[in-house]
């Protein structure tokens, strides 16, 4: 993708300004590195804008780390510890990992103007940083409610660190160094989010097996608890007595025994209920889901614990209004009673709900406005300027 | 800025998180009394740069966390109506919010606190400011890109130019009074309220200005 792709879904001049920052950056090298090239959330996001920083003339680079199974299996426990699961991490296994890191050091070119690391697994790369550069963690969860071992441990990493950016302020930990706070944002141009035509989301539907005879509510999330599509079952089972109308819970199930029961519990309810429908995407079924939420008439991200939750400002792109969880970015996101809804209960979910049915005038006004809320705040380009301007800020 | 030209300047905010937050409505007092003064230049005269294009019901920050998230209506109002803009010193504005605070705080037996709403975290801003368009020199010049310029520029000249520079006046009345000699038009644009709109819209309502003194026959 080129920057200038972007001119047609960006906000008047954001396009002009991103050159102009560009301009300040011009013959400077910055370097990401993380723990993949696929399969999470700041991966996804550097897929987008390592080749748009490149495309304004800054010298961009992307850099994995790896290492033997031991290396990746401590770095998910310290990352799961520092979003506060309690995990066992003994001495042994985090020196290990910090040996890793020394040897990831050792092949990769380490010396840029601004070296950003992601997350957790290359982290303590920061030990072997060179003298000149400056160096930014970049944390992309919630890591206000680390156990304590796990802070304590990465916390003399962090301090080596020029500054840190988060994507929320109460995602934040007491640190030494400046914490900037930088959004996520979405591809409008990727599969899950551009633009498809009546008869594209038509096929899609069909082959999902998803009748459009009715109102759709869809929830596109995890099978967790902590999504809670269980709570959305009961939402729609409140409005059901008043509307008719056809739930959608689709997202991709994990291996882990909680959702595995999940799914089973939803399956359950599917197979006595033929107006809920449970589908099991694989991770790569961008296509489907961009049809569904396209198709929904209500869009549901009632989770109960969540980051930043990107899957609302997706909907609202599409033009739909959205009835999240109050947690995580879900009420960064939706503007209450502007775009959607943050809820604390299922009662309050239904009650939204059934709220937006009986006023489809709302329904229309609400996505117009999520979808121009969205534009301005959640898309990638934002996320260019934003990345751009703190370059340039940590430089001075 | 030249005395003769004008150069459209548009800004990012490079936003950073403050280790201060706070969970009742005393504990807002306590740290709006100890922030930098850019934190509540962010939650206030910022408000207007990040809320494009919606306006809410608040028009800062903090009146804004306490109606929704501490669900005191009656604070959220008398902080709504305080005007940022009329501020030309950011300390009167921080004794303005905290004397509001205290005041209603003493006409109650127990301090309003969040139940089931967030914290309210503070925060402060760097702007990065960006020179955009060609420097104009006629009104014609003037129109033309301010009908296409980010909109993050009318917040600089028309918001952040009166806090930076501690003056009443905006950057555009002053370059049409004192570069082209249009006293009255720069009059008109002073008058625009700022306060509880768009950025959007106060463009749309300096171009009706301007078109308006290009459609005057010249003497």
């Amino acid at each position: 993708m080129r920057l200038d792709d972007y001119r047609a879904v960006a906000p008047r001049g954001a396009l002009d300004i991103i050159h102009r920052l560009a301009e300040r950056l011009a013959g400077r090298r910055v370097l990401h590195v993380s723990a993949g090239r696929f399969g999470t959330g700041s991966a996804e996001m550097l897929t987008t804008v390592v080749p748009l920083i490149a495309d304004v003339g800054i010298e961009a680079s992307w850099e994995i780390t790896g290492g033997d199974p031991p290396f990746y299996a401590t770095a998910r426990a310290l990352g799961a510890a520092l979003e506060g699961r309690e995990r066992v991490l003994d001495d042994e296994a985090l020196d290990h990992y910090v040996e890793m890191n020394r040897v990831n050091a050792k092949k990769l070119r380490l010396d840029a103007d601004v070296v950003i690391v992601h997350d957790v697994q290359p982290a303590t790369l920061v030990t072997d940083r060179p003298a000149e550069g400056r160096w930014l963690w970049r944390c992309h969860f919630d890591c206000s409610r680390p156990t304590r071992r796990a802070w304590s441990f990465m916390r003399r990493f962090l301090g080596q660190y020029d500054a840190a950016v988060f994507s929320l302020p109460k995602f934040t930990r007491r640190l030494t160094v400046p914490h900037y706070v930088i959004h996520p944002a979405i591809d409008p141009l990727s599969d899950k989010n551009r633009d498809l035509g009546p008869l594209q989301i038509t096929r899609q539907l069909d082959a999902l097996r998803v009748p459009r005879d009715r109102p759709l509510l869809v929830q596109v999330g995890p099978f967790t608890r902590a999504a809670d599509p269980l709570g959305v079952v009961n939402a729609y089972r409140l409005v059901r007595r008043y509307h008719h109308v056809r739930l959608v819970l689709a997202g991709t199930a994990g291996e882990d025994q909680e959702s595995v029961e999940v799914l089973g519990e939803l399956r359950e309810v599917a197979q006595h209920d033929p107006d809920v429908i449970v589908l099991e995407l694989p991770p790569e079924a961008h296509l489907q889901i961009n049809a569904l939420q396209r198709a929904a008439t209500i869009v549901l991200q009632k989770s109960l614990r969540e980051g930043f939750g990107l899957g609302a400002a997706e909907a609202m792109w599409k033009g739909k209004p959205v009835i999240g969880g109050s947690a995580g970015g879900l009420t960064q996101q939706i503007i209450y009673d502007v775009t959607g809804y943050t809820v604390h209960s299922v009662d309050g979910a239904a009650f939204r709900i059934r709220h937006l049915l009986n006023h489809p005038e709302l329904i229309a006004r609400m996505g117009a406005a999520g979808r121009e809320h969205v534009r301005r705040s959640f898309l990638a380009t934002r996320h260019l300027t934003d990345s751009l301007a703190l370059l340039i800020h940590v430089m001075r | 800025m030249s005395v003769h030209t004008f150069q459209f300047v548009g800004c990012v905010e490079v936003r950073q998180a403050l280790d201060r937050r706070a969970l009742d409505e005393r504990e807002l007092m306590d740290r709006l009394e100890e922030v930098p003064a850019g934190s509540i230049a962010y939650h206030t005269h910022g408000y207007f740069l990040r809320h494009r294009p919606f306006t809410t019901p608040y028009g800062n920050d903090f009146a804004a966390w306490v109606a929704v998230h501490v669900r005191d209506q009656a604070l959220a109002e008398r902080l709504a109506v305080i005007n940022p803009f009329e501020f030309t010193d950011v300390e009167d504005l921080r004794e303005e919010l905290t004397s509001t605070i205290h005041d209603h705080l003493l006409r109650l037996s127990s301090v309003p606190q969040v139940e089931f709403g967030e914290p309210f975290y503070f925060q402060q801003s760097h702007l990065v400011e960006v020179p955009l368009g060609p420097a104009c020199t006629t009104l014609a010049e003037f129109r033309a890109q301010l009908g296409e310029v980010e909109s993050s520029a009318i917040y600089v000249h028309m918001v952040e130019a009166r806090t930076r520079l501690g003056r009443r006046s905006d950057d555009f009345a002053e370059w049409l009074r004192t570069s082209l000699g249009l006293a009255d038009l720069a009059e008109r644009i002073e008058r625009i309220d700022t306060y509880m709109t768009s950025l959007e819209r106060v463009r749309a309502r300096i171009l009706s200005l301007v078109d308006a003194a290009l459609a005057e026959p010249r003497s």
